[in-house]
């Protein structure tokens, strides 16, 4: 082999291996996000390093998170209401030590807290101690918290990762934020998308027709956190006053920016489809009688239908995934929502501001984490829907 | 009324509500362009910032994103157009070229947080990189190589076969065909191509808020360790949680606008050489 020859088929490995790129990549984004988050069905939802424990007297064994937070808020006041005796429930955590022993009984190292602690416990029938496992002797009842599960975090209503002692990890706010978001969007984007691909397709003249594609690709290369501040500045107060409510940030404004930024992608990929119909078949809709507007509506349409399905599908994932805007319009609270006037959150906001604060390897982290992996697996298979439509066309 | 005035009236709402689009886009670009004009000066844009933030200049973040779109172009380049050529010239029709289309059309619709959440854990967790621009560019490169691959796909498929086969004739082997004969034809679309995903890499925040952006860096450490300010992160900081957030929304407005400058001669620059090109 000559020497050039040697070189070029170098060259061409290399060509052949790059092509592996983006299926690796796939790989490892799935291997690595779930991952990192995987760790959080091993733990259970109380914050890492602690440990319940109750009089040996007490019935209960278990309790559920949402049991644990209602007994901190003050919901549970006695353990009848949790399947127990008829005893009040009475907290005991770290902050009470001080008020209840003195320095001499604790000890110089607190090498007594551990013998008080149990003590205390053993006194009161109706304690809920909340220590550090290093703090509680094996020989007291401890309480059983449920692993992390999916369908706990899945079915979950309430979203408050850093609550103490019991993280609340319940992702359906957050879950219907997204999707309320992404919905109204589309409601939004896909009526307008098409009227204006139909529009360029079949009523806009050439030169018109070029320059509005020009303002509509200037649209798309807006980045999304110049739309997210566009939308803080003018169309938060925008519809704080026209509505007449509290705070602006409301799902509303969050559909209504993620409509303007999945309206390129609706617009030039139904604009294809429209495009695409034969000019034969309009021609036979306008020998047959029909004007221009019927044979769009009649003919066109119907022929572009599953290019245009597949373009709305497209914008659908795209809104879903779109972090910045939402995450700076659409306000901060992890509540179930019930009104697009009110704020929401999504998924990816969620992600997005609260990684930051999340000690790495921590439950919450691993939280966000199965959000993430959640987030990967819905667009992709969106993005499989989506194709399956567009493949529809050619057939 | 009979069908022609329908007809009428319906087109007439169709293109008021093609103008209605066109009008949203200027007032967007307007009303950054008008508040924003104001704070742009020369002390703005090459002086770092000072006093927490409240006054100076952005420069930091100007270089930051510079190097940020450096990195990563270098890292993706290759890659994509090399990714691209195989999938258009060498790679055989069969399930496994379109499994590996499926692959990279999805990638290209993954939300950029996740690329940031997967940057988090391989490069700066994993790799133990740390949040650098290491990290930051390594997860941009990942983000826009699947850009990139379908523009030079595409590029390629416009070259005729007619092309191919004259070369093939003059005896030509498959390399000299694709290097010689059909990626020199297909360069202008490619180069457009990668212009816009620069301009891409310029404005995306998510991917790079866990893996290489600082808020407050007025000394400028361009090393592969270290973090860096970058424009988008800095707007999406100034917007929502400056200080004095009258103050900050001012400088908020001066970098949209810079961001919004450089991504739109990015695009400008884009379109007018593929015009150039078609010409030719």
């Amino acid at each position: 082999m000559t020497f050039k020859k040697i070189r070029e088929k170098f060259v061409e490995s290399i060509i052949y291996i790059s092509g592996t790129f983006t299926t690796l990549a796939v790989l490892f984004i799935i291997v690595f996000l779930f991952k990192e988050g995987s760790g959080i069905f091993q733990k259970t939802a109380l914050e890492e390093g602690y440990s319940l424990a109750v009089n040996k007297f007490n019935p209960v064994t278990k309790l559920s998170p949402e049991e644990i937070k209602g007994i901190i808020e003050g919901e549970y006041t006695n353990w009848n209401q949790l399947r127990g005796n008829n005893d009040s429930v009475y907290i005991f955590t770290l902050s009470d030590i001080e008020s209840n022993f003195t320095e001499e009984e604790l000890g110089a190292e607190f090498e007594h807290l551990n013998q008080k602690i149990s003590e205390y416990i053993e006194a009161n029938t109706g304690v809920l101690a909340f220590f550090p496992s290093k703090y509680l002797d094996s020989t007291l009842t401890k309480i059983n918290v449920d692993k992390i599960t999916l369908a706990s975090i899945i079915k979950g209503r309430d979203w408050y990762p850093t609550a103490n002692p019991a993280p609340q990890l319940g992702a359906l706010p957050i879950v219907l934020g997204s999707i309320m978001v992404s919905l109204g969007a589309i409601l939004i984007a896909l009526p307008l998308g098409v009227i204006v691909a139909i529009f360029l397709a079949e009523i806009a003249g050439e030169t018109l027709k070029n320059s509005i594609k020009t303002v509509i690709e200037l649209l798309a290369g807006i980045p999304s956190v110049v739309y997210g501040f566009f939308g803080l500045v003018v169309l938060v107060p925008f519809v704080q006053q026209i509505f007449d409510i509290p705070v602006g940030e409301t799902a509303l404004s969050g559909s209504i920016l993620l409509a303007l930024i999945s309206l390129p992608t609706i617009i030039s990929l139904s604009e294809d489809a429209i495009s695409s119909a034969p000019q034969e078949l309009k021609n036979a809709s306008l020998a047959l009688g029909a004007n221009r507007l019927q044979t769009i509506f009649g003919v066109t349409l119907p022929y572009a239908s599953s290019g245009i399905i597949s373009a709305s599908i497209l914008g659908i994932g795209r809104a879903f995934g779109e972090t910045m805007a939402v995450l700076m319009v659409t306000g901060n609270s992890a509540i179930m929502p019930k009104t697009f006037l009110e704020p929401v959150r999504t998924i990816t906001a969620t992600i997005a501001a609260e990684l930051g604060e999340a000690p790495t390897g921590g439950i919450h982290y691993e939280a966000l984490f199965i959000l993430g992996t959640f987030l990967f697996i819905f667009t992709f298979s969106v993005n499989l829907i989506a194709e399956f439509f567009a493949q529809k066309r050619h057939s | 009324m009979n069908k022609n005035s329908i007809e009428k009236l319906v087109f007439g709402f169709f293109s008021s509500v093609a103008f209605l689009i066109v009008a949203i886009v200027v007032v967007i670009l307007g009303f950054i362009v008008y508040r924003g004009i104001g704070i742009i000066s020369w002390e703005f844009i090459s002086q770092p910032p000072k006093n927490g933030m409240m006054e100076g200049g952005i420069l930091p973040a100007i270089l930051g994103t510079l190097v940020l779109i450096l990195g990563s172009c270098l890292l993706a380049f290759p890659i994509g157009i090399l990714s691209g050529i195989y999938m258009n010239e060498y790679a055989p029709k069969n399930i496994f070229k379109k499994f590996i289309g499926m692959m990279t059309n999805n990638l290209a619709g993954i939300p950029s947080i996740v690329f940031g959440l997967f940057g988090l854990a391989m490069f700066v967790n994993f790799f133990q990189f740390g949040v650098s621009i290491l990290s930051g560019c390594l997860t941009l490169a990942i983000l826009i190589v699947p850009v990139i691959i379908r523009t030079t796909e595409e590029s390629l498929k416009l070259v005729e076969d007619s092309y191919r086969l004259s070369s093939y004739a003059l005896g030509a082997s498959k390399f000299e065909t694709v290097f010689r004969v059909v990626l020199p034809m297909a360069f202008p679309n490619i180069i457009t191509g990668l212009i816009l995903s620069i301009g891409r890499v310029a404005g995306e925040t998510a991917p790079i808020i866990f893996t290489v952006a600082a808020y407050y860096l007025p000394e400028i450490v361009l090393s592969l360790s270290s973090p860096v300010m970058a424009l988008p992160y800095h707007l999406y900081v100034m917007a929502t949680s400056g200080i004095d957030l009258t103050k900050s929304r001012e400088l908020a407005f001066g970098t949209a606008l810079v961001l919004m400058v450089i991504v739109l001669i990015l695009n400008f620059s884009a379109g007018g050489l593929k015009l150039y090109f078609k010409r030719k």
